[in-house]
This record gives C-alpha cells, sequence and structure tokens, in this order.
C-alpha cells in the first residue's frame, strides 16, 4: 500500500489484514477458486465427448496410470494372504458346490442349445458375424473409483500399447465387465455396466426380444440391472438369460452373456416391461477382464485368439 | 522453503490418491474407501496458513477429478475440497488444535466435502442416485476418515509444520 489515501481507511485495511492473515483465508482467493471449479465444470459439461478437460485427464491418466499400477503390483500379495488360511475341508466343499453348478449349467447349455442356434443364424444374417472373430486382451484391475465420486469405473493395466481403445468391450470369464472409456498408454478407464450412466442394448435369449439394460448404482455382489424391454406385449421370463444385442459400430461386441432374469415388473405409466437381471459378474470381486480387440491387432502382451490359441 | 512445502504437499497429495483407488477397494465397505485426499487438505489447513490450504484443496480436488478411473464431470471434487479446505481453516487458531478439534474438523470437512459433491452431482444430474444412497454415502465416508484421523493427520501436521516457516510453535 502506498502513503497516499485517506488514512483511515489505511489503518482499517491493515486491521483486516491482520485479522485474515491470522485464522481465515482471505475472501478473494476462495471465490476465485470456487469461481475456478464453476468453470471447468462448465467447461466439461458444455463440451461433452469432445470437452477440453479430456487431453488433460489423459495426461493425468499418463502420470497416473503406472503409479496405480505399481501400488496394485505391491498390494497384489497380501489380498491373497486370506486364502492361506483355508482349510481342506473349505476345498473340499467348494469343489463339491463346484460339481454342482457345473452339472446345472451343463443342464442349461443343452437347454439353450436351440436358442444359441437361433443366435448364430440370426447373427449369420446380420454381418455382424464378422466381428465375433475378436481376440482378447487380457488385463488386471488396478483402481476402482470410490462410491463417493458416483461412478463405477476401474482402471485396468493395459492401454493403447496393448491394442485397446476407446468403445472396445470389456468381458470376464462370467460375461460382460463394460466398456473402455478411455486409455493412456499404459492403462485404459471402465465404464462398469451397473454405472447408473451405463445403458447396454440387450436381448432376452429365448424370445430374441431386444430391450435396454442400464445399471442401478451398486457394486455389491447383490448387485442388480434394469432390463426394459421395447415391445411392451412380450413378457420376458424369469430365469432367461440376457445376452448384448451388440452391433459393428457401437461398443458392445454381439452375443456377449449379461445375466439371468429374477423378477420382471410390468409398468404401466411407460407402458414397457422392466426386468430386474442378475449379472453373472460379481463386481464386487472384480479382478482379472479381457478386452475384446479386433482379430490380429498389435500388443504389447499375449493375446488370446478367437479360436482359444495365444499369440 | 516455499517450493518445499508443496513438493510435500503434492506428493502427499500423488501418494493419497494412488492408495485411495489401488489399496483401499480392497477393504471397502460396499465400495465406499476413505477420502485420504481429503485428509492431506485438512492437515494443510490445520497447519500452515490458510491461502496455502485453499490452493491445495483445489489443486488436491482437481486431481482428484481427473485421475483414473474418475468418470465424473471435472471441478466438481475441486469445488468440494476448495470449500472444505477454507471451513478447516477458519477452525485453527494460531495454537496447535487439540486431539478432539482435529477430529471433529475431519468428520465436519468430509461431512461438507462429501455432501457438496453429491448435491452438485444432482444439480447436474451427472449420476441419478437416491437420496438414501447419497446419505449412506456421506454417513460412511465420514466414519471412514474419522477413523483413519488419528494414522494419517498426526504425521502429515508434523510434515507440514517443519516445511512451514510461518507455523507459530507455543
Amino acid at each position: 500500500m502506498g502513503a497516499f489515501g485517506n488514512d483511515g481507511r489505511e489503518r482499517r485495511w491493515t486491521g483486516l489484514d491482520r485479522l485474515e492473515s491470522r485464522n481465515r483465508a482471505p475472501r478473494s482467493l476462495l471465490v476465485a477458486l470456487v469461481l475456478a471449479s464453476v468453470t471447468v465444470i462448465t467447461l466439461d459439461v458444455s463440451g461433452g465427448g469432445s470437452s477440453p478437460v479430456e487431453p488433460v485427464r489423459r495426461a493425468v491418466g499418463e502420470a497416473f496410470g503406472p503409479a496405480e499400477t505399481a501400488a496394485d503390483a505391491a498390494v497384489r500379495p497380501f489380498t491373497a494372504v486370506p486364502q492361506w488360511f483355508r482349510s481342506k475341508g473349505d476345498l473340499a466343499d467348494q469343489v463339491r458346490d463346484l460339481e454342482a453348478s457345473n452339472a446345472e449349467l451343463r443342464g442349461k447349455v443343452e437347454l439353450a442349445g436351440f436358442d444359441r442356434n437361433r443366435l448364430e443364424q440370426y447373427d449369420g444374417l446380420t454381418t455382424a458375424a464378422a466381428d465375433l472373430g475378436s481376440a482378447l486382451v487380457p488385463a488386471r484391475v488396478v483402481a476402482v473409483g470410490s462410491r463417493q465420486s458416483q461412478s463405477f469405473t476401474v482402471t485396468i493395466d493395459a492401454g493403447s500399447d496393448a491394442g485397446v481403445g476407446p468403445d472396445m468391450t470389456v468381458v470376464n470369464n462370467d460375461g460382460l465387465v463394460g466398456r473402455v472409456l478411455r486409455v493412456t498408454r499404459s492403462t485404459a478407464t471402465v465404464l462398469l455396466i451397473v454405472d447408473p450412466d451405463s445403458t447396454v442394448g440387450g436381448r432376452v435369449g429365448s424370445s430374441m426380444k431386444i430391450g435396454f439394460v442400464t445399471g442401478s448404482g451398486s457394486l455389491t455382489s447383490d448387485a442388480s440391472l434394469d432390463l426394459r424391454l421395447v415391445d411392451d406385449s412380450s413378457v420376458p421370463a424369469h430365469d432367461d438369460t440376457v445376452v448384448t444385442w451388440g452391433s459393428s459400430t457401437g461398443p458392445y461386441a454381439p452375443g456377449v452373456p449379461i445375466g439371468t432374469i429374477t423378477e420382471v415388473y410390468s409398468s404401466l405409466r411407460e407402458a414397457s416391461q422392466r426386468a430386474v437381471v442378475k449379472p453373472f459378474v460379481d463386481f464386487s470381486a472384480l479382478d482379472l477382464v479381457g478386452v475384446m480387440v479386433p482379430s490380429g491387432s498389435q500388443s504389447d502382451r499375449a493375446v488370446i485368439e478367437a479360436d482359444g490359441s495365444l499369440r | 522453503m516455499k517450493g518445499l512445502r508443496w513438493a510435500v504437499a503434492l506428493g502427499a497429495v500423488v501418494v493419497a490418491i494412488v492408495l485411495q483407488v489401488s489399496l483401499f477397494p480392497h477393504v471397502a465397505w460396499h465400495g465406499i474407501v476413505p477420502n485420504l485426499c481429503l485428509l492431506v487438505v485438512v492437515a494443510a489447513a490445520l497447519t500452515v496458513e490458510a491461502p496455502f490450504a485453499l490452493v491445495l484443496g483445489f489443486v488436491a480436488g482437481l486431481t482428484l477429478d481427473l485421475a483414473p478411473p474418475a468418470d465424473h464431470v471435472a471441478g466438481r471434487w475441486a469445488l468440494a475440497l476448495t470449500i472444505a479446505a477454507f471451513l478447516a481453516a477458519r477452525v485453527r487458531q494460531d495454537q496447535k488444535p487439540s486431539a478432539l478439534a482435529v477430529v471433529g474438523t475431519v468428520a465436519a470437512a468430509s461431512f461438507v466435502a462429501t455432501s457438496l459433491f453429491a448435491l452438485t452431482g444432482v444439480l447436474l444430474n451427472d449420476p441419478a442416485m437416491s437420496v438414501a444412497g447419497l446419505l449412506e454415502v456421506v454417513l460412511v465416508a465420514v466414519v471412514w476418515d474419522v477413523l483413519l484421523t488419528p494414522f494419517v493427520l498426526p504425521p502429515l501436521m508434523r510434515l507440514f509444520a517443519r516445511t512451514s516457516p510461518q507455523w507459530a510453535t507455543p
């Protein structure tokens, strides 16, 4: 402050300054930072898919990806500790359970043969069958978004170097996991199908009716998805399997199993059938996943081809 | 000294974020993890002068918004953590805060930050979530943050105090 100006005013200013520097931040800084936050929010919301925040996100991802992968590698040995304390009895019980579920599944597969054939015929008619010859890039989940952030996303340790790109389908050995949102060189961010913002085109296995599967926003093992059928006259059957409807341009590959129908409601207001789908994938214990890439694409790791061979 | 303090603070934020997304999901309750980033910001707000803590809150929030696997609208955590830092900085007197004051500040800051984040989500309709779900998230997050306070806050506050020449030790 200079020597000019009103004396009284000068004193008041310095007095206020001393008070503020003692235990509170200057209001101007607070206002500036809040406005900066609001600006970032506005930029990101109005920009949509091509928002100016996206390159920054990618740059931060390039920096954090390797750190998250390293942290996960350090943590992984400890997460396996509970398994050391499993007794022979536990393992025998597990073998019995698995045998039972195996027999049940075999029965289901035999029954599902008819539906499978129809699905294959249908896929043969549309040229989508060509897309089924895709390869899988194996990856591990290295970071999980927190529920506080309200988005159900995970980071996997395969990125553009491994041949992974945006909108690719992510599966594990149980069924559909989600799709790739964005990639960095060594990692990729995956939107899980349980995210409330996620919508997957689904097809009911027995009736071939199409609908939309949305997430319910829950990570627990009893998480469920919502299926809304387009044709309101058809009622999906209990225990029916839902697979992806898929397209050659859309993000989800066709014919990937999503889950089974556990409950059916008919919604009068929206004139459509709503069914609750229990996903095949246990999202609370997600670890090894595969990203479906076009067959023969370049990758920095072994790729599992459609016929089961490693390349 | 100022540069060293920034290096320490940013290092703490990076470690906090990596632990938050890679280590704590293994012990999370229904996917809710402790917000270590918030604890770093509160530690700074309780130790060093307020402008530094405010800017650190903004930077930490923005990093939390952008680091994978985040996919929400960027700037939401930045807003929430800036306001949390402002509130926490108001609590501090010029001497070392008591243990009870620290725990209380963490609980209040955690409540305010998580609620603000949820509210901006409701305003932007970012993900549509139920009120019951939001309440569960906010309350469990407060419990998590308070549980971790005795382990995280004292070393962080000592660290910040050591790099801060402004700290008036009684």
